[in-house]
């Protein structure tokens, strides 16, 4: 199968700087697929590259096969939800949405009618006679959304939509676009730092850092199995073992991951693997407990289930964890 | 802009501020009463009659409508091409980022700083180096250079509130460079360009010193008025003309003023 969006060692330079350098990429069809990284990873720069405002500094780019270097956006069959939405204050909401039926020609009934429609999709029937200034920020991103889907892209680009809406409008956003994405079976491509997000929603995740990807696969893949030191901290948090710690433990050679909830207090029983320390700090958090220990000079953080007792800091405490929670990271 | 009432004024403030006003009206207030005195050589004050008989000598006299012509044609082709140019030059500057950028905004608002006189002489000189001869061209140029700074003004002022993305999202929804200019920079800049063109206009159509240095026999409507007045002729005609020239520059400079003033909502809404 053709893949709808391919990578191939695409870079993207900036004079000096390597915005997105070397980055290979497959993107199904029908995927809702997830770009994480922090800030100036070269998430966004991807994204651009895909939707045309960039081109690649070299490599090879195609969208369901057809080259894209050199294809204008107004060529690419793709759209793209902007982070500030992007919405033209002149216009009405109606005539924001059918914008892009306008510029290719169609008729004036049967634009108005597209553009009810995809407004109706969005949840926001009868808004149409309305200026986006006259709209609430989850408003104006449904509208975004309404522009950008009128047009049936093969590819619908997200760059940070959520970022400016508070969290409980977020939450219910990310529901109705999960939704939508699983009706209308288009590849959504989706750019967040926000690690909750990007796990939540997508069917696979790209971790970026400087510009490289540093791990491709399902969120729950790269959770359990994080590639890299990078990946295991960025994405929830992880304690890392070092090299000397594992081969104290007899775990072999190598760095390794290990989730904080994976880990319990109490000594090791049957295949389970024991750790002493001494309690250094816990905290409440509410349904999950997490407590810091020194292990031999490591700080372990154990996220623990609201119920157990937590040590008083400065008390000594066991803790275990099971052979497969451990992860071996291939580069550190 | 509606004022809150704060303290008052003391008499001698709103004294000296009416003072000021007259004097700086009260001498144009002249100019249109001339217009319609039956003396035609001196200006003696008060006018011994007044009279419209002015009015229909002045329609009668083919080099005041040859000059009237030349200047409207002057000044229409100069803000066309500002229109162009400074418009361009707006959206290079505020819309990119490229080496020099500062220099070239600074070269480009120059013309109106210089003094008229530096403008009209350089140019003189340039055209003469050139072996351009000096004709109708040659004042459209000289206008065009201080024309372009007032489209550039007021376009560069908007471009900056335009959102760079919106350029983007229309690209991105399939427009060609065409119809984004079209259908989104232009209602968004449309007002800026409008008032920077009338602005241009009228400075174009009263412009005498980059003329004096830059026409061949041609006049235009100020350096015909000039002329006039050295000739104790038929007087009020020159008065009449004037009075012309006030509206015709006075008003696109009102309309201009209007325009702009609402700009930051027409503008500012999407945010």
């Amino acid at each position: 199968m053709t893949a709808a969006v391919l990578f191939q060692s695409v870079s993207r330079h900036f004079g000096a700087v390597r915005a997105v350098d070397g980055v290979d990429l497959s993107i199904a069809e029908g995927e809702f697929f997830a770009m994480l990284g922090p800030s100036g990873s070269g998430k966004t720069t991807c994204l651009r590259l895909i939707a045309g405002f960039e081109q690649p500094t070299s490599g090879h780019i195609e969208i369901f096969g057809e080259t894209a270097e050199g294809v204008p956006p107004y060529r690419r069959n793709v759209n793209t939800v902007f982070q500030d939405y992007a919405l033209f204050p002149h216009l009405s909401i109606l005539d924001n949405v059918a914008y892009g039926l306008m510029v290719k020609g169609v008729g004036k009934a049967e634009r108005r009618r597209a553009a009810e429609e995809a407004l109706a999709m969005v949840a926001l029937p009868g808004y149409g006679a309305r200026k986006p200034g006259q709209l609430s920020g989850g408003q104006r991103q449904r509208v975004a959304l309404a522009r950008a889907l009128v047009n049936r892209p093969r590819v619908l680009l997200l760059d940070e939509p959520l970022g400016a809406l508070d969290l409980k409008l977020r939450e219910q956003m990310q529901e109705e676009l999960k939704t939508l994405q699983k009706t209308l079976g288009l590849t959504f491509v989706f750019v967040t730092h926000d690690q909750g997000e990007a796990l939540s929603m997508a069917d696979r995740v790209a971790v970026f850092h400087d510009g490289k990807v540093r791990q491709v696969g399902t969120p729950e893949e790269i959770y359990r199995r994080p590639r890299s030191r990078f990946v295991a901290d960025f994405v929830g948090s992880s304690n890392i073992l070092s090299p000397a710690l594992c081969a104290a433990l007899g775990l072999g050679a190598g760095t390794a991951s290990l989730r904080p909830e994976q880990i319990s207090l109490g000594p090791a029983t049957g295949d389970r693997i024991g750790l002493t320390g001494r309690a250094v700090s816990a905290s409440f958090l509410g349904p999950v407990n997490r407590l810091t220990a020194d292990c031999g000079g490591e700080r372990i953080v154990a996220a623990l289930p609201a119920g157990v007792a937590l040590p008083a800091p400065g008390a000594e405490v066991t803790l275990s964890f099971d052979r497969s929670a451990l992860h071996l990271m291939e580069d550190a | 802009m509606r004022s809150e009432h704060r303290a008052k004024a003391p008499f001698g403030l709103k004294l000296a501020a009416g003072l000021g006003l007259l004097f700086l009206h009260l001498p144009i207030l002249l100019i249109f009463l001339y217009a319609f005195t039956t003396e035609e050589k001196s200006y003696r004050f008060p006018p011994p009659g007044l009279t419209l008989e002015w009015l229909a000598v002045t329609w009668g006299r083919a080099d005041v409508w040859a000059a009237l012509t030349l200047s409207l044609k002057v000044a229409s082709l100069a803000t066309a091409i500002a229109l162009v140019l400074g418009t361009l030059c707006a959206a290079a500057v505020s819309r990119s980022a490229f080496f020099g950028r500062e220099v070239v905004s600074l070269l480009v608002i120059l013309p109106i700083a210089l003094p008229g006189i530096i403008t009209g002489i350089a140019l003189r000189s340039a055209f003469s180096m050139a072996d351009i001869p000096f004709s109708f061209f040659t004042i459209v140029l000289g206008h065009a250079t201080f024309c372009i700074v007032v489209v550039y003004n007021n376009a560069v002022a908007r471009f900056r509130r335009l959102s760079g993305s919106l350029v983007e999202a229309s690209m991105d929804l399939g427009a060609d460079g065409f119809q984004t200019f079209r259908y989104v920079i232009l209602p968004n800049i449309g007002t800026s360009l409008l008032a920077g063109g009338m602005l241009a206009f009228a400075l174009s159509f009263d412009e005498v010193i980059v003329t004096t240095f830059t026409a061949g026999q041609q006049s235009t409507l100020p350096i015909w008025m000039l002329q006039e007045l050295i000739r104790p002729r038929q007087r009020p005609v020159t008065n009449v003309v004037a009075m012309i020239v006030v509206l015709v520059t006075l008003l696109p400079i009102l309309a201009a003023f209007f325009l702009t003033r609402d700009g930051d909502s027409i503008a500012g809404g999407g945010k």
